[in-house]
C-alpha cells in the first residue's frame, strides 16, 4: 500500500513543474498550454490520492468536472493560439509584447 | 432517500441556460432575416431574469441541490445588479459591435453563458458549483476578447488572459483540494464546521490551502501581485468587451470570494485577514499611483480597477457583518460607476473613431456637454469626490475598519485615495479645459444611449445622496444570508 503523503509528493511535484514551465518558458505557446493542463492534472492526483484515502467518490467526482473544463479550456486555448498564428505568424512567447505600459 | 431538487430557487439560471440554446439556434436559422435578433433575444433574458429574482428576493433562504446550490438574500441581490449592469452592457455595446464588424451573435452568446456562470458562481454552496461556476463565467469571456480575429492586439490580450486566467483556476483548484483533504468534504457548511473546530497539526495544512485559494481568488478579481493581465486585457480587449470585463465580472468575482471567506472559511479569520490586508495595501497603492502615468484612458481605468478592488477588500478584512455589507455596496456601486465610464467610451467610440487616449476626450464639453457631464459624474464618483456614490462606498468602507480598530488601514487608504483623485481629474481637465487642436466633430448618440448613459450617470449622482435604501438592501442581506 502506497501512502497518502507519496501521491501528494507527486501532485505537488507536478504542480512545482508546471508553474516552473510557465513562469521559465519564453518560447513556445504549445509548451504553456501543456502546462496549464499539467496543473490542472496535478491537481486531479491530489483528489483521487485523497478520494481513495477516505473511501469516499466526492473528490473522483470532481476530477470528471475537472477533466471536462480542462478539455474545454485547451480547445479554447488552442483556439486562439491559432488565431494568433495567422495574425502573428509566430507562438513565440517573447514576442507577445504588443501591449506594454 | 434522495428527494427532488427545489427547482424554482434557480429559476433565472435555468431561465438564462435555455435562453442561451434559443438565442444560439435564433441566430443560426433567423440571424440573416431578423437583425440584431440575438441582441433582442438575450435583452429580453436579462429582464425577465432580473424580474424573477426581484420577485423573490426576501423569500427564505433555500439551499437545494444536494446542498450544491445556495438560494439566499445575497446571491439574488448579487444576481440582480449582474443581471442590471449586463443590460447596460449589452445596450451600450450593440452600435459599436455593428460598426466595427464583430459577429453580433457571438458576443450576446458568449455574454450571456458569462453571465450564467457568474449567477452560478454567486449562489455556489459547494467548492464544486463554484468551480463550475467560475469556469462557465471565464471561458466566454477569453473567446470574447479574441471576437476581431483579424487584430494583433486583440488576440495577444486574449491569450494573455487565458494563460493568466487558467493559472488563477489552477491556484485555485490546488487549495480546493487540499481543503479536501484536510476536511474530507467540498460542501462550505461542513467545510466550516470541520475548521472551526479543527485541531492543530491540520492547520497547517489549511493555511497552506489557504495561500492557494487566496491567489486564485486574487487572480481573478485582479489584485496585487496578481495584477499583470488587467491592463492588457483592458488595453487589447475592444472596448465594447473591456465594458463587460469591467462591470459584471467584478461583482462576480467579489461574491467569490465572500462566499469563500465568509461561508466556508469563517474560521481561519486570523489567516486570511493579513494576507488580503497586504493585497488591499498593495493594490490601492499600485493601482493609485502607476495609474498617474497612463495616457491610454483605458489603461488608467484598469489601474483605477485595481485600486478600487483594493478598496472593496477593506470591507471583507474588517471581517464585521457590516465590513461584508460595505464590500457588497462598493463593489455594486462600483460596477455602476465603470459600466459608466466604459459605457461612455464605447458610445463615443463611432465613426470610425476610437476613443483610446485622454487627449481623445479633448473639448467634448464643446461637442456634447451632456456626455460630457455625466463623464464628470462617473469620473468624480470613482474619485470618491461627494456627494456621489463613490464618496459614499469609501466612507462605509473606512467607517468599518475603523470599528474595528483598524484606524492605520483606515489613514493608509485615505492617503492613496487622495494621490487617486490626482489622475481622475486630469481626465476632466482635459474634457473641459483643452480645446482640441484637431477639427473634431459633434458626438451624436441614438436616444436610447442617450437614456441609457443619463440613467447610469444620475444614478451615481442620486445613489450618493440618498444611499439608504441600497446600503440597507445590503446590510439585510448579509444579516439575513450569511
Amino acid at each position: 500500500m502506497i501512502p497518502l503523503s507519496h501521491f501528494l509528493i507527486v501532485g505537488a511535484i507536478l504542480f512545482g513543474l508546471s508553474l516552473a514551465g510557465i513562469i521559465l518558458n519564453r518560447k513556445n505557446l504549445i509548451v504553456l498550454l501543456m502546462c496549464v493542463e499539467l496543473m490542472l492534472l496535478a491537481v486531479n492526483t491530489n483528489f483521487i490520492a485523497f478520494s481513495q484515502f477516505f473511501g469516499s467518490t466526492e473528490g473522483e467526482t470532481f476530477v470528471f468536472f475537472i477533466l471536462a473544463v480542462a478539455a474545454v479550456e485547451s480547445a479554447i486555448g488552442l483556439a486562439i493560439l491559432v488565431v494568433m498564428f495567422r495574425n502573428r505568424g509566430t507562438i513565440n512567447v517573447s514576442e507577445l509584447d504588443s501591449l506594454k505600459g | 432517500m434522495q428527494t427532488l431538487p427545489v427547482f424554482s430557487a434557480a429559476s433565472a439560471e435555468i431561465l438564462t441556460g435555455i435562453m442561451i440554446c434559443v438565442t444560439l439556434l435564433a441566430q443560426t436559422f433567423l440571424g440573416d432575416k431578423v437583425k440584431q435578433i440575438a441582441y433582442y433575444l438575450v435583452q429580453i433574458s436579462l429582464v425577465a431574469a432580473f424580474i424573477l429574482l426581484a420577485r423573490e428576493l426576501y423569500d427564505p433562504a433555500i439551499i437545494t441541490f444536494s446542498g450544491m446550490f445556495d438560494d439566499d438574500a445575497f446571491s439574488r441581490l448579487l444576481k440582480l445588479s449582474i443581471c442590471a449592469v449586463s443590460f447596460f452592457v449589452f445596450l451600450y455595446s450593440r452600435e459599436y459591435i455593428t460598426e466595427k464588424n464583430m459577429p453580433s451573435g457571438e458576443y450576446y452568446i458568449l455574454g450571456l453563458s458569462s453571465i450564467l456562470g457568474m449567477l452560478v458562481l454567486v449562489s455556489s454552496y459547494n467548492f464544486l458549483t463554484l468551480f463550475m461556476g467560475l469556469e462557465l463565467f471565464s471561458l466566454p469571456v477569453y473567446a470574447m476578447v479574441a471576437l476581431q480575429r483579424k487584430s494583433v492586439i486583440n488576440t495577444e490580450a486574449a491569450m494573455k488572459y487565458f494563460i493568466v486566467g487558467a493559472i488563477g483556476s489552477g491556484m485555485l483548484l490546488y487549495g480546493i483540494s487540499m481543503f479536501y483533504g484536510a476536511t474530507q468534504s467540498l460542501n462550505f457548511a461542513d467545510v466550516a464546521k470541520v475548521v472551526a473546530d479543527s485541531s492543530a497539526p491540520q492547520s497547517m495544512l489549511l493555511v497552506f490551502a489557504l495561500v492557494f485559494v487566496v491567489s486564485g481568488v486574487a487572480f481573478k478579481l485582479g489584485a496585487v501581485p496578481f495584477h499583470m493581465w488587467v491592463p492588457d486585457v483592458y488595453d487589447g480587449a475592444p472596448t465594447a468587451v473591456t465594458l463587460f470585463i469591467s462591470s459584471a465580472p467584478k461583482i462576480a468575482a467579489m461574491a467569490m470570494a465572500l462566499r469563500i471567506f465568509v461561508d466556508a472559511l469563517p474560521g481561519l479569520v486570523l489567516q486570511w485577514q493579513p494576507i488580503l490586508i497586504v493585497l488591499a495595501i498593495f493594490s490601492m497603492a499600485l493601482g493609485n499611483i502607476v495609474a498617474i502615468a497612463q495616457s491610454n484612458i483605458k489603461r488608467m481605468l484598469a489601474y483605477s480597477s485595481i485600486a478600487h478592488i483594493g478598496y472593496a477588500l477593506l470591507g471583507v478584512i474588517a471581517a464585521t457583518d457590516e465590513g461584508y455589507s460595505t464590500a457588497i455596496f462598493y463593489i455594486i456601486s462600483y460596477a455602476i460607476m465603470t459600466s459608466g465610464a466604459f459605457g461612455l467610451l464605447t458610445v463615443m467610440s463611432r465613426n470610425g473613431v476610437e476613443i483610446e487616449n485622454i487627449a481623445d476626450l479633448q473639448g467634448l464639453s464643446d461637442r456634447n456637454p451632456w456626455l460630457a457631464f455625466m463623464m464628470l459624474l462617473v469620473i468624480f464618483s470613482m474619485a470618491g469626490i461627494p456627494p456621489f456614490v463613490g464618496f459614499m462606498a469609501k466612507v462605509a468602507v473606512l467607517e468599518a475598519l475603523i470599528s474595528v480598530h483598524l484606524v492605520w488601514l483606515a489613514a493608509l487608504a485615505l492617503l492613496f485615495a487622495i494621490i487617486g483623485v490626482y489622475y481622475y481629474i486630469r481626465v476632466i481637465k482635459v474634457m473641459y479645459f483643452d480645446s482640441s487642436k484637431a477639427k473634431q466633430q459633434a458626438v451624436n448618440l441614438p436616444l436610447d444611449k442617450n437614456i441609457a448613459i443619463s440613467v447610469n450617470g444620475l444614478a451615481v449622482l442620486v445613489l450618493g445622496i440618498f444611499p439608504g435604501s441600497l446600503f440597507g438592501l445590503c446590510l439585510s442581506v448579509v444579516h439575513t444570508g450569511f
